[in-house]
């Protein structure tokens, strides 16, 4: 399951650093291979590889400098932020350059009549918010890293969050990024208009986990914090109520800020880790979370607490204040790292599926874990199907890390068998690129790298990552020697 | 090597775009016929403009040439509603309309309310098209979560999926989004369903002058109400009012109206929208635009907008379409683009009287990215046979 690369101390790279060292300066270039060992892995922890170099950039001309000696020695680059992916999306080349951007945090002021700020990538999910909290902005996608991701990971990630039910994901809230192209070459995607003329290139650079190039520098969308926020806890005795439940509240047109579910094993952990309190006994717990105007979350709160009560919910909570609201989302948002108390180790698999299908899905998930003899627990973001399974094993058992990885493979293949994705928030990154053959055919995948060419045509932006294979960029077509025809005619660059 | 190719139909006149009248329509069924016309189009190298009920022909420049109009208004299966997962999923050619009416059927909407009439999905996600309700559910690249696209040499691919949440792989949709047929052709769509609210007030204030939607529409967006639409309607050098949209359940609705009135200072409330509510402005003998700035620069829009323009505003959401007089538009254009320029705004001509039309660039400035869209073009469409010259800078 480890892959320990050595580094790769060709002359090739030596060289290169010599020269990122005259460039970016002594201090920002790591070779040193106990330094850089720092850099093997991001939150997927068991890929790791050491980078050959790493360079922590400070400024926009450090990233584009790198980016161009990178371009020029034809050595591959992976951009990193604050390294939580769990795809392994910031995993290093071993015969690469690290490039870290977290040491680029700085936010300009909120442009409050505009709802917009402007960041540098290194800055934390959460201070955007904080900063805009005064004008009673928000940033919505709200990862439940949001403490230390930053703004360029999520971006790359196409990060989501339990509130994107309502709100989107990151594409949803990014209005315009100057990116550093793999050749050096920055250009300005979006903007602060919501449109401009040509391709919506924004849209297709996020989410595509750093192989289009580098963002130096992000317009964020920020929301009106709302004039009601209403979060309930339910308990249930069964699976299938908590499923139900929210079946019916979409039925009833009604969109939630978040749903999310837990089941039991899951409960059991956040209660072993942050002691949050959850319903005892329950089989599965939704935590239901409605804003927006006072009289309207009012009578949906009110209508959906009878709905719970229709399916059996034995208990409901209301949070009273802000702080019963926090323990609420303490227990979901820590359900991760908690799985820890009760599993040595754990596999945290991010899956989606047409909602609908919950119940069977979960069936299905037991009845394969229990094949293997394996335990999963169970973190959704149930309004959009978006399934966190966490396989336990134990590595002290021979065999059980391998069993489990299996189980997480199968996981996603059943997602894909139900009409769903291999991905919902996490992204593909190093983990599940194998897997992008099984939700998409051949033609799909070339189709999409032909993008990947026109960015990237050495392949040098994070390879190895996204696709199972890349596709071969060859002569850039259509390259034309002399003018184009229309810039002949004079008509070139406008019509 | 050519593969059996639908029989087309000879062009005549009315099959003309921008001016340009194919040799050949073909009207293909399904997505396959449609990559059996790419693939024999390829084959003897033949430029393709794909149009759908061809609402908005000119809202692209003209192609420099025509061979073959593919006509997708025979892809017109919607293919499956999930009422449950709130997702359907439908061929380009089915009109925008007919969706709603299927999947209003289970109380449900896409929040896409561009007003061309007949307007397929297809050209509504092709040319970006959106009306005033972009407020609340966004545009295209917020509610599209798949697509089937046909590349120019036949080759049929799909991206995203049938669920919301999903980032595996690249989101070709947003690339195929306003794209104008010059990367290929979009021959299906899965979409983000919204459930259709049971109330709705609306309330409207009529103003001194355009100008004073501005402040008033920075008001609102800084305020907790939760419109569906802020829209300007001002006539040319007339009236002008601000029509602000609430719905949602009724006691919402009718606390936010109030609230709005109060807000606003004034204003009438009414169930029903007025006539003219998110129809484009002006008239056949105007040149129509659709400007973009940043959402707040509103009042600057206004100022700089040339005498005898008309407008429709999604006033709170940066976009607006105006419609000048085509008599000087060739001089008063360029004036404009220089004045959006520090709001970071841009305007597209849409619609140009004949004559009028060839004296405009159709874009305006596209900004330091333009030789990465080439690139892209490129290698979507090395031969450049999809809508040649129909996007900026002549793609």
């Amino acid at each position: 399951m480890t892959a320990l690369a050595e580094p790769a101390v060709s002359a090739r790279t030596t060289a290169l650093a010599e020269q990122l060292r005259a460039a970016v300066g002594i201090e920002r270039v790591l070779t040193d291979r106990t330094q850089v060992r720092t850099y093997e892995c991001d939150g997927l922890a068991n890929f790791k590889v050491t980078p050959a170099i790493v360079v922590l950039a400070e400024s926009r001309q450090h990233v584009v400098d790198t980016v161009r000696l990178c371009s020029a020695a034809g050595v591959p680059f992976v951009a990193r932020g604050s390294g939580t992916g769990l795809s392994g999306g910031a995993l290093p080349s071993a015969d690469g350059v690290l490039l870290v951007l977290s040491r680029l945090r700085a936010l300009s002021p909120v442009d409050a009549d505009n709802r917009q700020v402007t960041v540098e990538p290194g800055v934390i999910n959460l201070w955007v918010t904080r900063d805009a909290a005064p004008f009673d902005l928000a940033y919505a996608p709200d990862p439940s890293s949001q403490l230390v991701c930053s703004i360029g990971g999520n971006v790359a990630e196409n990060a989501g969050g339990a509130h994107c039910l309502k709100y989107g994901f990151t594409v949803n809230h990014v209005l315009g990024a100057e990116v550093v192209l793999p050749d050096g070459e920055v250009v300005h995607l979006g903007g602060r208009a919501p449109e401009h003329p040509g391709y919506d290139l924004l849209g297709a650079f996020i989410g595509s986990e750093g192989t289009l190039g580098v963002a130096t520098e992000l317009t964020l969308r920020l929301i009106r914090v709302p004039e009601a926020v209403q979060t309930m806890l339910v308990g249930y005795r069964t699976v299938e109520d908590a499923a139900g439940t929210v079946s019916d509240i979409i039925a009833a047109g009604i969109l939630p800020a978040a749903v999310e579910m837990m089941d039991a094993l899951a409960i059991e952990a956040a209660e072993a880790a942050v002691a949050c309190g959850y319903p005892e006994g329950a089989v599965a717990v939704l935590v239901i979370e409605l804003d927006g105007p006072q009289v309207e979350v009012e009578a949906q709160f009110a209508q959906v607490e009878e709905m719970a009560r229709a399916r059996n919910a034995f208990e409901i909570r209301i949070a009273a204040d802000a702080a019963e609201r926090a323990l609420m989302w303490k227990g979901r948002k820590s359900a991760f790292a908690a799985v820890g108390r009760i599993s040595p180790s754990y596999y945290v698999q991010d899956g989606v599926i047409p909602r609908t299908k919950l119940p069977e899905v979960l069936a299905e998930m037991k009845r394969m874990a229990d094949e293997r003899g394996l335990r999963v627990a169970n973190v959704f973001h149930a309004g959009d199907g978006n399934l966190h399974p966490l396989v336990l094993f134990d590595d002290a058992v021979e065999g059980q890390a391998h069993e489990a990885e299996e189980l997480a493979g199968d996981i996603l293949e059943l997602c894909i068998t139900s009409g769903g994705s291999i991905t919902g928030e996490h992204g593909v990154g190093h983990e599940k690129r194998m897997k992008m053959g099984k939700q998409f055919t051949p033609e799909d995948l070339d189709t999409m790298q032909l993008l990947r060419c026109a960015f990237d045509p050495d392949g040098i932006a994070n390879p190895g990552k996204v696709f199972p294979t890349p596709r071969l960029c060859g002569e850039r077509p259509g390259a034309r020697k002399g003018e184009h025809p229309v810039q002949a005619a004079g008509l070139g660059e406008v019509f | 090597m050519t593969a059996p190719a639908l029989t087309g139909r000879t062009g005549g006149p009315d099959d003309a775009v921008g001016g340009v009248v194919p040799a050949e329509v073909v009207r293909p069924g399904t997505v396959e016929e449609v990559a059996d016309v790419m693939r024999a189009a390829a084959a003897d190298g033949r430029t393709v403009v794909p149009v759908g009920a061809r609402s908005k022909l000119t809202w692209a420049a003209p192609p420099e040439s025509c061979d073959l109009l593919l006509d997708l208004t025979g892809l017109d299966r919607v293919v499956e509603h999930v009422a449950g997962d709130l997702t359907v999923v439908a061929e380009a050619g089915v009109p925008l309309a007919d969706l709603q009416a299927q999947v209003g059927g289970a109380g449900q909407l896409l929040g896409l309310d561009p007003p061309e009439d007949g307007a397929t999905l297809g050209g509504v996600v092709s040319a970006n098209a959106s009306g005033p309700r972009r407020l609340k559910y966004g545009t295209t690249r917020d509610l599209l979560i798949g697509i089937t696209v046909v590349l120019a040499d036949g080759t049929v691919a799909h991206a995203g999926g049938k669920v919301v949440k999903n980032v595996a792989g690249y989101d070709l949709g947003k690339l195929f989004t306003g794209a104008h047929g010059t990367l290929g052709v979009v021959a299906s769509t899965t979409w983000r369903l919204h459930p259709v609210p049971p109330a709705r007030r609306v309330v409207t204030l009529e103003l001194p002058d355009a100008a004073a939607a501005g402040p008033l529409s920075i008001t609102l967006a800084r305020s907790t109400l939760t419109p569906s639409a802020v829209e300007l309607i001002a006539d040319a050098d007339g009236p002008a009012r601000l029509v602000v949209l609430f719905e949602s359940i009724a006691e919402s609705v009718a606390g936010q109206a109030r609230a709005a009135v109060t807000l606003l200072g004034g204003g009438e409330e009414s169930e029903d929208l007025p006539e003219d509510f998110g129809r484009r402005p002006g008239g056949a003998d105007d040149v129509l635009l659709r400007v973009a700035h940043a959402p707040a620069s509103l009042s600057a829009v206004l100022a700089a907008l040339p005498a005898g323009a008309s407008v429709a505003a999604h006033a709170a959401t940066g976009v607006s379409h105006v419609a000048v007089p085509a008599a000087d538009a060739a001089e008063s254009l360029p004036r404009l683009r220089a004045a959006l320029a520090p709001h970071d705004g841009t305007a597209v001509v849409l619609r140009a009287p004949d004559g009028v039309r060839d004296q405009l660039d159709h874009w305006g400035p596209v900004g330091d990215a333009l030789d990465l869209m080439r690139r892209v073009k490129e290698r979507f469409d090395p031969e450049r046979r999809m809508s040649p010259g129909r996007f900026v800078g002549g793609l």
